[in-house]
């Protein structure tokens, strides 16, 4: 998905991970992973650049849908769907 | 070679191969250096995001970083008192591998991590403990480098174990590391 349609879409889950470097959003976004239903959209917060990557890889492994990102000021969102 | 049975024999390998290599990652910690012990540990929180069991193996160097600081064992034999002395006292106390010089490096990297929020050592060892991560430590380092199981740090799924723990654990998982 592009990063417009994405500003748009309604999550059921918001993680902000800001506030911790790796491993930090990664055990986040796995917490969090566990109290969503499959079908279900979680954004993720995080300013750590290497979350970028870490998390499409993640989603991929754990059979979730990677549906993309969106910057914002000093941090982005990472959009991903529970499989 | 008849194909059947040369399907059959390959079927049975690959059962083998699935039973022997499971989303398990065992890693042996050898070092008491705060920047590998970082390393450590955040490999090993990281792998639970990934449903991974994790096994630390400590031994030798490593069982510094498993010393608590607030414990104290009396009656220690002369040898192990000097040991004791010299090997640093917890996760708290020991010093990066390189540009330690004499504390400073060690100290600006601990403030650096605070800044970029990345958690300490200590806190590693909590986390950890909350997601399941089993420490397994060295009994026979922990006799020749004099330290007591009473010294050891409060962590809700410790071992103490020998080098035959390690290799079944080891057989068994997809990564394994030496730190």
């Amino acid at each position: 998905m592009t990063p417009e349609e994405l500003k748009d879409i309604q999550v059921d889950k918001t993680v902000d991970a800001r506030g911790t470097a790796c491993p930090g959003p990664l055990l986040e976004a796995k917490k969090a992973m566990g109290t969503i239903d499959s079908g279900q959209i979680m954004e993720v917060l995080s300013s750590d650049e290497g979350t970028k990557n870490d998390l499409p890889k993640w989603c991929n492994k754990k059979g979730h849908d990677f549906m993309g990102i969106v910057e914002e000021p000093g941090y982005f969102k990472v959009f991903m769907k529970k499989g | 070679m008849d194909i059947e049975k040369k399907i059959k024999e390959l079927e049975s390998q690959i059962a083998e191969l699935k039973e022997s290599r499971q989303d398990k990652l065992s890693i042996v910690v050898f070092s008491e250096d705060l920047d590998k012990l970082l390393a450590a540990m955040i490999i090993a929180t990281g792998a639970t995001a990934y449903d991974m069991e994790v096994d630390l193996f400590f031994t030798f160097w490593g069982l510094s970083a498993l010393r608590d600081a607030k414990k104290k064992v009396k009656g220690k034999k002369f040898m192990s008192k000097m040991f004791g002395l010299m090997l640093p006292k917890g996760s708290k106390k020991v010093k990066l591998s390189k540009m330690n010089m004499a504390g400073m490096g060690t100290a600006m990297l601990k403030s650096l991590m605070k800044k970029k929020n990345v958690a300490s050592l200590d806190e590693m060892f909590k986390t950890a403990g909350e997601l399941g991560v089993r420490i397994n430590v060295c009994e026979m380092s922990m006799g020749l480098m004099g330290i007591e199981r009473e010294e050891i740090i409060d962590y809700p799924h410790l071992n103490y174990v020998g080098v035959g723990s390690y290799l079944s654990d080891a057989q068994e998982s997809k990564i394994q590391l030496f730190i």
